[in-house]
């Protein structure tokens, strides 16, 4: 029997896709585990593999349409069955939702009971959805393990990209499936800022223009809009000293080839922080709050068309070498886009690091479904006073954002004094 | 043999028989039978005793009547042969040629139709070379002869009947120097020996689609010319190795390995190989010729690596 092959959403944030290119002519056998399409998401390009098998009867969704989760993109069943009621049913259902992309802060238009009729654990098809008020998009992300996100490309496109500055997330693949090749970079390149946000030269005039928004900058646009608005936020600001971390640093560094971050120190410093303060670890989710039982924390990381931010799971348990470590392999796949979405989302506290900017102070915005998003600015040696005197000393400002819904000024307060203490006197953590 | 009187010829027929593929025509009554000496069947006596004149200063070439019966004499060219400079810290020299016909024939069957230029190919001390033009054949020949160490040439047995310009007077074609025998843009074919034939047929095919093919003739299969292939290679940044050997661990695997590691930043799609299919060679001619690298089976290689399929 004929049935409906729906949109999936394939990231945890995405609301709807493009069909980049169908894998499957329309007649042709499908298996359980085919790629049937590829979908561009709010993330990256990722294969869509196929759950059911039969023959893909009808294509709903042609290259370069768009379709929201739930919506049915093609027809799969028996070789010359008859779909023409299956159709009509679904050009009617089409009518009454509303077109893709028309109306973005609209909820998805699915077939699956709503979540707010059935908020318990209990995700579509009886399955555990996980964390309990898990919305549709991620119980379906849960059913349908997205494949990792990294862009194909060969290694010549890859270096070329590098050289011109292009983001190969950005670039449209010719080769088989989709993967970029050294001409489709070099097209980018010349069709301009949109994947090339390095390319110089030429006169001294701006390009200016519009330039259609990628999915990337969409998702970021919604998600930390929807933080600003809905997250009552209130900001702490702390001036410490941080010679002696520094100098804890200096010394651990020495003689070492992989030399360790700062940010790796403060992720650890703000872990220790962390499991004495674990309030802070916390997630506003209307009925309830969510309080995580692992210390994960993302790093807000710069990329050439947007930001992300990789996670590494389980600080409180990790030293600051693999921290490091992780930190460098995440951020190195994060700048080729090849990070997976269990790679950068569900953070429960995130780190964002101005300071090789210059950048003194700042204030961020909170990175969902976490309740605080600590500021790094930059260090900078001023005088102090100290014993009767004005002696120079290195310091930082940290800036804490923090939920009000979930995190009330003293317990902020209190979170950041102990992680100040952190800072200014490292052994401390190891007590 | 007409420059150095060290120089002499041993082998099966090569002398009264003027060579089983006629290769040393005219060469017993010019050089007389102590410079042209005809062996009894039993390579790995002659090929040992090769090596000894060797040694003993003399330059021999010994002719196998094919690659395939040179297998018997294996232990000689591996284990003195190859290693004899390397063993007595270069007090000893192995001044040796082995040639004779390689690879694929016709009607011949398992056992005298096959490339055996891995087994050379993969022992330290020896070099091999492989022509696969006249002209190449007598540069490299000369050179072989006049190298200090031990060359083995491998002669397609199909190709003794092709014609080819080759100057009368001297010239050497280097060993180690491969040779680009069709400049192109667009994907580099790497090949040796017989199978260039093909290659240069599939080139005009490709051609004709607007594929501007590169054919890199090897001539030397040890040492490789690794610069002239990934220069061409990064100039293209697609290839394709043809062998008519099998693939598992043949020259083309080898090359095509060679390849991915010393140019893998500069390749937009991944290094194919078309081989002998990995069977002994069939008897039946329709199989003969479906087992081989052929013309349609290079222009499909070149469109995988292009995208074209």
């Amino acid at each position: 029997m004929a049935e409906k092959v729906l949109m999936i959403a394939l990231s945890p944030t995405m609301e709807e896709g493009t069909i980049v290119a169908w894998h499957k002519k329309k007649g042709e056998r499908v298996e359980s585990g085919d790629v049937l399409c590829e979908v561009e998401t709010d993330k990256a390009t990722m294969d869509y593999e196929s759950t059911q098998s039969g023959v893909l009867l009808e294509i709903l969704k042609k290259e370069g349409e768009k379709a929201r989760v739930g919506e049915v993109i093609a027809v799969l069943g028996e070789e010359g069955e008859d779909i023409s009621s299956l159709l009509s049913e679904i050009s009617a259902a089409a009518e009454e939702t509303p077109k893709a992309g028309s109306e973005p802060d609209r909820p998805p238009a699915v077939e699956a009971p709503s979540p707010k009729e059935e908020p318990g654990p209990q995700g579509a098809q009886g399955r555990v959805a996980g964390g309990g008020v898990e919305d549709l998009r991620g119980r379906a992300a849960l059913e349908v393990p997205p494949p990792a996100g990294r862009v194909k490309a060969s290694p010549l496109a890859r270096k070329r990209a590098r050289e011109l500055g292009v983001d190969l997330r950005l670039v449209r693949g010719s080769g088989p499936g989709g993967r970029v090749t050294v001409r489709d970079v070099e097209e980018a390149a010349k069709a301009g800022p949109a994947a090339s946000p390095a390319a110089s030269g030429g006169p001294r005039r701006l390009a200016g223009g519009r330039e259609p928004v990628t999915p990337m900058r969409a998702a970021i646009a919604r998600r930390l809009s929807e933080s600003k608005r809905t997250a009552p936020h209130f900001t702490l600001t702390v001036k410490v000293r941080a010679d002696r971390l520094l100098t804890l640093r200096e010394q651990v560094n020495e003689g070492r080839q992989e030399r360790l971050s700062f940010n790796a120190f403060l992720m650890k410093l703000a872990a220790e922080a962390l499991v004495r303060h674990p309030q802070i670890l916390s997630s506003w989710e209307g009925e309830a709050i969510r309080y995580f039982d692992t210390v994960d924390i993302g790093l807000a990381v710069a990329l050439p068309g947007g930001l992300i931010t990789p996670v590494v799971r389980s600080c409180e348990y990790k030293t600051v070498e693999e921290i490091d470590r992780e930190l460098k392999d995440l951020i190195a796949r994060a700048r080729e886009g090849g990070l997976s979405p269990e790679e950068y989302t569900g953070a429960g506290f995130t780190i964002s690091n101005l300071g090789s900017y210059g950048i003194t102070e700042f204030t961020a915005i909170i990175n969902p479904p976490a309740s605080a998003i600590l500021a790094v600015g930059a260090v900078t040696t001023e005088p102090v006073w100290e014993g009767g005197g004005v002696v120079p000393a290195r310091v930082v400002r940290l800036t804490l954002s923090c939920d009000h819904r979930t995190i009330d000024g003293a317990v902020g307060a209190a979170f950041m004094a102990g992680l100040a203490r952190y800072v200014e006197e490292p052994g401390r953590a190891l007590v | 043999m007409a420059r150095d009187e060290r120089v002499f010829l041993m082998g099966e027929e090569v002398g009264e028989y003027d060579g089983a593929y006629k290769v040393s025509r005219g060469l017993l009554v010019k050089y007389g039978p102590k410079r042209v000496i005809d062996t009894p069947i039993s390579e790995l006596g002659f090929t040992g005793i090769g090596i000894g004149a060797a040694i003993a200063g003399l330059r021999p070439v010994v002719e196998w009547m094919t690659h395939n019966f040179a297998i018997l004499a294996m232990d000689q060219v591996i284990n003195n042969a190859a290693k004899m400079r390397h063993m007595s810290g270069g007090q000893l020299k192995v001044p040796i040629v082995f040639r004779g016909p390689n690879g694929p024939a016709e009607y011949l069957s398992s056992q005298h139709s096959q490339s055996l230029a891995a087994f050379w190919m993969h022992v330290p001390g020896l070099k091999v070379v492989a022509p696969a033009t006249p002209y190449d054949a007598k540069g490299l020949l000369k050179s072989a002869i006049r190298d200090d160490d031990p060359v083995v040439m491998l002669e397609a047995e199909l190709m003794y009947a092709w014609e080819g310009e080759v100057p009368e007077e001297e010239y050497l074609v280097p060993i180690g120097k491969a040779d680009i025998k069709r400049p192109g843009k667009d994907v580099s074919v790497i090949t040796y020996s017989k199978p260039l034939k093909v290659v240069m047929e599939a080139a005009k095919v490709l051609e004709e689609r607007g594929v501007d093919v590169e054919v890199v003739d090897l001539r030397s299969l040890r040492p490789l010319d690794t610069e002239t292939i990934f220069s061409s290679v990064r100039k293209t940044h697609r290839a394709v190795v043809v062998d008519e050997a099998w693939p598992m661990c043949g020259p083309a695997s080898f090359v095509a390995w060679a390849v991915g590691k010393a140019c893998f930043d500069d390749l937009d799609a991944q290094v194919e190989i078309v081989t002998s299919e990995d069977v002994p060679m069939p008897y039946n001619h329709t199989l003969e010729l479906a087992v081989q690298s052929s013309v349609e089976k290079v222009v499909a290689a070149v469109s995988r690596v292009l995208y074209l399929e």
